[in-house]
């Protein structure tokens, strides 16, 4: 299913994280569009063009678009050079295309996007890109546009996050374990329940993506059979074990609260030579002792 | 420098790797050793330096420049000046950006024209971070000077830099969280110094977390990360795999 993420259109939410970044698969579905013969365009912001073309072969390249908001994101260096309207304005000219193939379009990152721009016109903006193929009644057919959004999951609250989820037709949340890397795929097909699905896999140097089915018995740690396992009881300053005749002492010891027959005969029959208890009271001076029994009243 | 560490991060200072980020965060304990670490390492990595590492004569060599933004700080609210001053944004109620700070860091960077280049490539160390946060300037204004230092440090200048950020642990500090966050993710490699969970210890001072991102070509097996305890003695620090200190052997 992961690399078929691409064939509903839509926006795509490609969730990330410190601990397993986002970037190489964003590059791998990236390279899937362009060898469809799609058109690729490429909104950058977090890296470089080089960094960004860096793996993929020329014929990849020579398919790919990229729009520069690396270099000088916030026009800090008051040249020409900077691309009018920003990232949202590139996003609409990409979208006013009359080519009516099949587009592309990758956000690198849509972190960087919602840290600098409104949520709402950001929110706004991805809807009419990616709902820009269900118009009806447009004379010139438009083809199919993909959204690819890669978002940091840390740097935003659930509010931001939320909105671009409900947007989004398909949300990937990049995870694994043991270094082996895994996509958690939430797809929503329209009149249809969402479907999701765990795919392990990994990426390949040329960016091309290997599924796999997940992770290998052989990296689970294992203990070593050749080693003894170490007894943590033996060399202790302190003993653990009982003896024999300890261990018939403990066994053969009656529970105080255990009632047995033999304890109720205990009770029920005093020992010869026990004395039977008195109890000794030395009366206050403020005392008032009555000797009448206080409940010969009542008539039980 | 400490060699295990080199040793850990599979690196020396004469090949060390160009056009890297790397991230300095200590977490309940003190990682300006790590700070030491990269000031040494970098030095020595300019192959001038013959007997241990001076900083006095690499900062009269104009190899190391160093910014004392205590010092600047104050200099903003008592002398006029007619340029734009670094730290300019202390001086204004809202705290825009930091395009005044990233323009002084770009003039430090440029090579002098004439006579021999000062370094083989410029590395920009940030000691740190979180200071900027708590002048009052906003994360995302933070991150975005970052950006630009790393466009012209990393990208155009083919430096290094490395950033320290302190993390507080504190979980109502979002601005902090987004700082560190953000700029874990602009990072090539992460060192992360924290404390045991379990308190202070005489033997083992903490543990280091290294975490390597953004490889220029994803590895089928990715061993991206690795943890390892330390003991700081007088001159260097000892690495050893968690529970295996020579103290408890």
């Amino acid at each position: 299913m992961l690399d078929s993420l691409l064939s509903l259109g839509g926006l795509v939410l490609l969730r990330d994280s410190v601990e397993w970044e986002g970037r190489s698969l964003l590059k791998a579905l990236v390279k899937k569009s362009a060898l469809c013969g799609e058109q690729v365009h490429i909104l950058g912001c977090e890296v470089s063009e080089e960094e960004f073309r860096e793996g993929f072969d020329s014929d990849i390249n020579n398919r790919l678009v990229y729009h520069d908001f690396f270099r000088d994101p916030l026009n800090w260096s008051k040249t020409e050079e900077a691309l009018p309207g920003g990232p949202l304005g590139a996003l609409r000219a990409i979208c006013k295309r009359t080519d009516p193939g099949p587009v592309t379009i990758a956000l690198d990152s849509l972190s960087w996007l919602l840290l600098h721009l409104p949520c709402t016109t950001l929110c706004q903006a991805l809807h009419a890109v990616s709902h820009q193929d269900s118009c009806p009644g447009d004379s010139s057919p438009v083809g199919k546009v993909s959204v690819l959004g890669l978002l940091h999951e840390e740097l935003h609250g659930p509010g931001p996050v939320g909105a671009l989820s409900s947007l989004a037709q398909t949300e990937v949340t990049l995870g694994g374990t043991k270094g082996q890397a895994s996509a958690h795929i939430l797809c929503r097909r329209p009149r249809q329940r969402p479907t999701d699905q765990t795919q392990w896999f990994s990426i390949l140097p040329d960016f091309s993506l290997d599924l796999q089915e997940g992770p290998s018995v052989e990296s689970q740690p294992c203990s070593d059979p050749h080693i003894p396992p170490v007894d943590p009881t033996t060399h202790l300053t302190f003993n653990l074990h009982l003896s024999k005749k300890e261990r018939e002492a403990r066994d053969s010891l009656i529970l105080p609260f255990q009632f047995s027959s033999e304890k109720q005969q205990a009770l029920l029959r005093p020992r010869p030579g026990q004395a039977t208890s008195h109890i000794f009271y030395e009366p206050d001076a403020y005392d008032d002792l009555d000797q009448e029994d206080p409940d010969d009243d009542l008539d039980i | 420098m400490f060699v295990e560490l080199n040793n850990l991060l599979n690196t020396t200072p004469d090949r060390a790797e160009q056009g890297k980020l790397t991230l300095l965060c200590d977490a309940k304990t003190d990682g300006s050793f790590l700070v030491h670490h990269f000031l040494s390492f970098y030095l020595k990595g300019m192959g001038r330096i013959d007997a241990g590492v001076n900083l006095t004569v690499a900062r009269e060599r104009g190899q190391l420049v160093f910014l004392e933004g205590l010092k600047s700080a104050v200099d903003v609210f008592f002398q006029t000046q007619e340029e734009p001053h670094p730290l300019q944004f202390l001086r204004e109620a809202n705290a825009g950006n930091l395009k005044p700070l990233f323009e002084f860091v770009r003039e430090a960077l440029k090579p002098v024209d004439g006579g021999e280049a000062r370094w083989t490539y410029p590395v920009l160390l940030v000691d740190d971070l979180s200071v900027l946060l708590s002048l009052g300037v906003g994360a995302v204004a933070v991150l975005d000077f970052i950006h630009y230092c790393r466009a012209t440090v990393c990208w155009e200048l083919k430096g290094n830099m490395v950033i320290l950020v302190h993390d507080s642990g504190d979980v109502e500090d979002e601005e902090n969280d987004i700082l560190l966050n953000g700029v874990s993710h602009q990072s090539h490699l992460i060192l992360r110094a924290e404390g045991l969970a379990t308190g202070f210890c005489r033997d083992v001072h903490g543990q280091l977390r290294i975490l390597w991102r953004r490889p220029s070509q994803p590895t089928a097996q990715r061993d991206q990360s690795l943890t390892y305890q330390y003991k700081i003695q007088d001159k260097s620090v000892s690495f050893f795999a968690k529970g295996m200190s020579p103290a408890v052997l």
